[in-house]
Order: structure tokens, then C-alpha cells, then sequence
């Protein structure tokens, strides 16, 4: 009985009781992390004030010297404050700035992006053409206005800027702006686009070519409508950093205070003439520029500041959009 | 011709016409160095290629003389020593990047790591805001509320006569220069750093955890060791920002080719500066004079070749992590 009775199994080795998983408090860390600790937070506060302050400061000024006569009369010369008229001039140059821009760098930016996710062939160069944008993306603005200003003072190219009386050529208008400040907002309208491509799964692709579908078909009808939203998001991105330019707008718009007709072709003389936008008026606003208007710099500033919440406020909704899409 | 491309595409044809627009990058990089260079080309040979970065004079009144010099200037017009401005780069760009790491670094992993929920949820669009707030803002509140709080409340008048024969002390100057120029660069790093820590593996944390680190131990000695490529890129990138950052500076830093000496101790911090991108735009208007041109294409050149060796740096500081196949 002894032999073939059932043995019950040998309890396993009792472990010794695991304590309660406690909390990582810290409270029981060492002195030096939690210095570290603090200071991991009092970073953090510290960015939140620093945004907090500017734009509460910002808003507080702007509200204070912003009426609705500022933004509707045009900016004149004068010495006293009260005699320089309003801003309704760098808010149409910063809006016909900005269409240009994007306008350009948007097309732009999509083809480039296509080519280099859906063919890249021959690969080295497709790795060059990306990392040229990532050299574009690099470069200072100012250096990017200076270079403008070299190319569109070659004669061939006097048609499209501001003529000096004496026919010297003096590259200056809203085309060379806006086409140099196309450089500026390509890189990220061209990081966006190549995201949402390379996001979208390959069976989509090879569904669309096996109903025997070109390349191109697909790009055009399966691959494009998908990428809209980022396409959108990476414009939003691209007018932001056009509309807060500054150094191009000083080189290659003249900064002039009224936005100054070349010819008088209403709307091709206008594009060829010179002007100023938000940022150039703030600037000359400003103790640093010539015309000392610290209230008109705020109140610009403010609208500038507007512009620039809103369209960060865009990028927000469409990158929230795309995400429920996806969900 | 139009009917022609409005014919459906063959692939051919799609491969060369997209490619075409692509390559339209890299011509214009080609461009942009060649023209830039060809109008820097008079200045440099006139100053023996690189001595016009060195000491010498005062750079302001060798600029100011340039605009006298004529429509056909000789090369002994061009004399140029621009160590003040080059100086101002360096030291604008060097110190605030080094206080923006510091507290990049700090800030990413408070938001990766230790800000609840809810704090996050503030602060992580408090830094893309400081990223998108225009560059002239900055200025603006540098000049109309930074500058005057130093100039009437940290510099004391003592401090102002003592050196009034030499500079003049407003406000505006390297500590203001510096502290708006990290502001506006550490949300750029701090992006950066965010996006490497969070791309760490999950299973690397857990490890160090597993092992009995505590929550800052892991996020310090695993997550911030795996992204030190991902920090010196931040580093490298912000850096090029801080080049090329004229409008701003030219605000803040006080707008005089002026090379501060460290030996003056306090009032260093308040004497004016003014880094190379501030006096492009700055001497814009004086263009009509070759020799000034010629500068300021030189002063590009060297940015922009600063940039270029910037983005390489940044590609190279980044391989590392490419290798351990995290995308960052």
C-alpha cells in the first residue's frame, strides 16, 4: 500500500512572503535625486511661466493700445505717435506675403516628398534631395534674404521687383520675398507630407497595383486624399514661421511703411512693389527701428501673436482630427 | 505642350518630371553657396582670405568708412576686422546654448517622466507655443521690458560712469542678448529631447526598474545615457539657430561692434555686443556701397558654411541612434 499509494506532491518550497510592491516614493529617495527631482519641476514651472508671462504681458499690452481704428487706416510718416496712422498695411502685406509663400512651397514640398518615398530611385540622390531640405531647414533666414536678394538683382530678372528711376535693379517686392520665404516654409510642409506617406501601409499600395493601377494612379487617387491632413497640418506649420519672418522681409520687402506700387498695373504692380509686414513694422516700431512707436509695436505685436496662436491652434485640431480618424 | 501633361502619366514620365522639381533642392544649394561666394569673393581676397575674422580696430567705423568708398572701391577699401562681431556669435550662441542643454534636458524629462497628466497636458503646448512665437516678439519684449528692468534696477550709475568714456550702458546688452536668445532656443532642444526619450524601448526602463532603480535613476542612467546622440543633436541644431538669429539680437544685444572683456568681472554682462546675423540686417541699407556688399556676403559665406557643417553634425550626432534602430 505503501509503495503504490498515491503521494501527494511535495509542497513547493515555500517562498518567503514577497513584500507589498511599494510605492516608488520620493520620499525614500536619495538627497541628490531629489534635487534632481525639484529641479526636473521647477524647469517645467519655469517653462509654463515664461510662456504664461509672454503671453498674458503680450495680451494685456495689446488690448490696451489695439482699436479697431488702428487696423483699418493705413501707416503714415510722421514723428509724433499719433500721427503714424495704423497697421491696415503690414497685415495685407503679411497676408499677401504669406499666400505667396505657401502658394509655392507647397506644390512644391508634396512632389518632392512623393518622389522621395514613393520611387527615391536612383537612391543616393533621393538621400541627397532629402538631405538638402534638411540643409535648407538649417540655414538662417537672413542668410536665405541675402542670397534672395543676389538673384533677383540680376537684370534677367528686373521684371519682377522694384526698379530704382535710374534702371539699377533692386530686387526688392513681394514676388522675391514671397519666393525666398517659399524656401522657408518647404522643409516643413515636406517633413509633414513625407510622414504621412511613409505612414501608410504598404498593402495599400500593392492592393492598388495589383487592380493594376500605375504608380502614378495610385499616388494621384489612393495616396494623395489620404495625406490631406498633413498636407494641411505642415502648411499650417509653414505659414506660421512665414508670417513670424522677419530678416527676409527687411532684406527683400523693403520694410517700406505703405505697400509702394510698381507700374500701375493694380494687381501685378502691387505684387512687383514693396511693402511690410507684421513683423518688419514691429521691428521698426520698436527703440531698435527708426520710427519710436512702442505702443503701435505692441498693438502689432499682438495681432502677429493672434495670427501666430491661431494657426498653432490649427495644427492642433488637424493633428487631433487625424488621430480619431486613425482610432 | 499643356495637352501634353494633361495626358495621364506614364510612370516614365512621372519618375523624371517629380524627380526634376526634387532635384530642384540641390540646385539651389549649389546656388546659394556659388552666389553667395562670388559676392564675398572682392572682400576676401582683399583681407587675405580669413585674417578679416581677426582683431583689429573698430569694426563699426571700418564699416561706416566703407560706405564712403565709391563705386569702384580699391582693395585697400575693403580692410575689415570683424572679430567683435565674430565674437559676439560665439559668445551669444555658446553660453545660451550650454544653459539651454541644462535645462532642456531637465525640462524633457520632467515631461516624459515626472509631470502628471494634467501638467503635461499644460505644459507640452506651452513649449510648442514658445516655438512658434515670431522671433520679433522676443525682441520686443526684450527691448521694452527686459532691457530697462536691467538698465534701471541691476546696473548701478556708479557702475554706468565708470565706463562711460568706452560704452554706454542701457540695458541692452550680452545678458540681455543671452537670456532672450534661450528662450527662444530651448523649446526647439526640448522637442528634440522629448521625442528621443520617448522612443526609448519600454524594456529598457523596465529593466533598470526591475533591477531596483528608482524612477529617476532609470529615466538618468538608462534614458537619458540611450539619447545622449538625440541631446547632442539638440545641441547641434540649436546652435544654428542661434547663428542665424538676427532680428531679435539686433534688438537686445545693444547694436555695437563691441568685444567685452571677461577682466571688467560684473559689467561685462551689460556691455553691447553684436553678433554677425544682427549686423546683416543691420547694414542692409548701406548695401549700395560694393565694399559693405562684398562684407556682408562675406559675413553670409560664413554662416552659411557654419550651418552646413552644423547639419552634418547634427546627421552624425544622430547615427548612433539610427544603428540601435530608434527613429528619431
Amino acid at each position: 500500500m505503501a509503495a503504490t499509494a498515491y503521494e501527494a506532491p511535495p509542497p513547493p518550497p515555500s517562498a518567503p512572503p514577497r513584500p507589498a510592491p511599494r510605492r516608488d516614493a520620493v520620499r525614500t529617495w536619495k538627497w541628490s535625486h531629489r534635487l534632481a527631482f525639484g529641479t526636473c519641476w521647477a524647469c517645467g514651472i519655469a517653462l509654463g511661466l515664461v510662456c504664461a508671462a509672454i503671453v498674458v504681458y503680450m495680451g494685456v499690452r495689446g488690448v490696451q493700445y489695439l482699436n479697431p481704428r488702428l487696423l483699418f487706416t493705413r501707416p503714415q510718416p510722421g514723428l509724433a505717435q499719433s500721427t503714424t496712422g495704423g497697421i491696415l498695411d503690414p497685415i495685407v502685406g503679411t497676408v499677401i506675403l504669406t499666400i505667396i509663400g505657401i502658394a509655392i512651397a507647397v506644390p512644391l514640398a508634396v512632389v518632392a516628398a512623393v518622389w522621395v518615398v514613393e520611387y527615391g530611385r536612383p537612391a543616393p540622390l533621393a538621400r541627397a534631395v532629402e538631405s538638402g531640405i534638411e540643409v535648407v531647414a538649417g540655414t538662417p533666414d537672413i542668410v536665405i534674404a541675402i542670397f534672395g536678394l543676389a538673384i533677383f538683382q540680376l537684370p534677367i530678372l528686373a521684371p519682377v521687383s522694384f526698379t530704382a528711376s535710374g534702371g539699377g535693379v533692386f530686387g526688392r517686392s513681394f514676388l522675391a520675398a514671397g519666393s525666398m520665404m517659399s524656401l522657408i516654409a518647404l522643409p516643413l510642409v515636406f517633413g509633414a507630407v513625407r510622414e504621412g506617406l511613409t505612414a501608410i501601409p504598404a498593402h495599400v499600395r500593392e492592393a492598388s497595383w495589383a487592380l493594376g493601377k500605375t504608380r502614378v494612379c495610385t499616388i494621384r487617387e489612393i495616396l494623395l486624399p489620404q495625406v490631406r491632413h498633413n498636407v494641411a497640418t505642415g502648411a499650417a506649420l509653414g505659414m506660421g514661421r512665414i508670417v513670424g519672418d522677419t530678416a527676409v522681409v527687411v532684406v527683400l520687402l523693403g520694410a517700406t511703411l505703405q505697400i509702394e506700387r510698381q507700374g500701375s498695373v493694380p494687381i501685378l504692380g502691387d505684387l512687383r512693389g514693396t511693402g511690410s509686414t507684421l513683423t518688419s513694422y514691429v521691428y521698426n516700431a520698436s527703440p531698435a527701428g527708426e520710427g519710436n512707436a512702442p505702443q503701435k509695436a505692441y498693438a502689432a505685436a499682438f495681432v502677429l501673436l493672434l495670427i501666430v496662436l491661431f494657426l498653432n491652434f490649427a495644427v492642433d485640431l488637424l493633428g487631433r482630427r487625424r488621430k480619431e480618424t486613425r482610432a | 505642350m499643356l495637352a501634353r501633361l494633361r495626358q495621364p502619366w506614364t510612370d516614365r514620365q512621372a519618375t523624371w518630371r517629380l524627380g526634376a522639381v526634387a532635384c530642384l533642392v540641390l540646385l539651389l544649394i549649389t546656388l546659394m553657396v556659388v552666389f553667395v561666394t562670388v559676392r564675398a569673393w572682392p572682400m576676401l581676397r582683399a583681407n587675405g582670405w580669413v585674417s578679416w575674422l581677426g582683431p583689429g580696430g573698430s569694426v563699426d567705423d571700418q564699416l561706416g568708412r566703407m560706405i564712403k568708398t565709391g563705386q569702384d572701391p580699391p582693395d585697400a577699401a575693403y580692410h575689415l576686422r570683424a572679430w567683435p562681431l565674430v565674437y559676439g556669435t560665439l559668445l551669444t550662441t555658446g553660453v545660451s546654448v550650454l544653459i539651454g542643454l541644462v535645462f532642456s534636458v531637465f525640462s524633457a524629462i520632467f515631461i516624459v517622466e515626472f509631470a502628471p497628466a494634467r501638467v503635461r497636458a499644460v505644459v507640452v503646448p506651452a513649449v510648442r507655443l514658445l516655438a512658434a512665437v515670431p522671433s520679433v516678439i522676443y525682441g520686443l519684449v526684450g527691448i521694452l521690458v527686459l532691457a530697462p528692468f536691467v538698465g534701471n534696477h541691476l546696473i548701478s550709475p556708479g557702475r554706468k560712469t565708470s565706463v562711460q568714456n568706452v560704452v554706454q550702458l542701457d540695458g541692452t546688452g550680452v545678458l540681455v542678448a543671452i537670456v532672450v536668445l534661450t528662450v527662444m532656443i530651448v523649446p526647439i532642444m526640448i522637442a528634440i529631447v522629448v521625442d528621443a526619450l520617448r522612443a526609448i524601448p519600454p524594456a529598457w526602463t523596465e529593466g533598470a526598474a526591475a533591477l531596483g532603480a528608482n524612477r529617476w535613476e532609470t529615466i538618468w542612467t538608462v534614458g537619458v545615457r540611450a539619447a545622449r546622440p538625440a541631446i547632442v543633436a539638440a545641441a547641434v541644431l540649436a546652435c544654428a539657430r542661434a547663428l542665424g538669429e538676427a532680428v531679435a539680437l539686433s534688438m537686445v544685444s545693444g547694436s555695437r561692434g563691441f568685444s567685452p572683456n571677461p577682466v571688467d568681472g560684473v559689467t561685462y554682462l551689460f556691455e553691447p555686443i553684436r553678433p554677425l546675423a544682427a549686423s546683416m540686417v543691420e547694414n542692409v541699407d548701406a548695401m549700395n556701397a560694393p565694399a559693405v556688399k562684398s562684407s556682408i556676403y562675406a559675413f553670409a559665406l560664413l554662416l552659411l558654411l557654419s550651418s552646413l557643417a552644423l547639419s552634418i553634425g547634427g546627421y552624425l550626432a544622430k547615427l548612433p541612434l539610427r544603428r540601435q534602430g530608434l527613429r528619431v
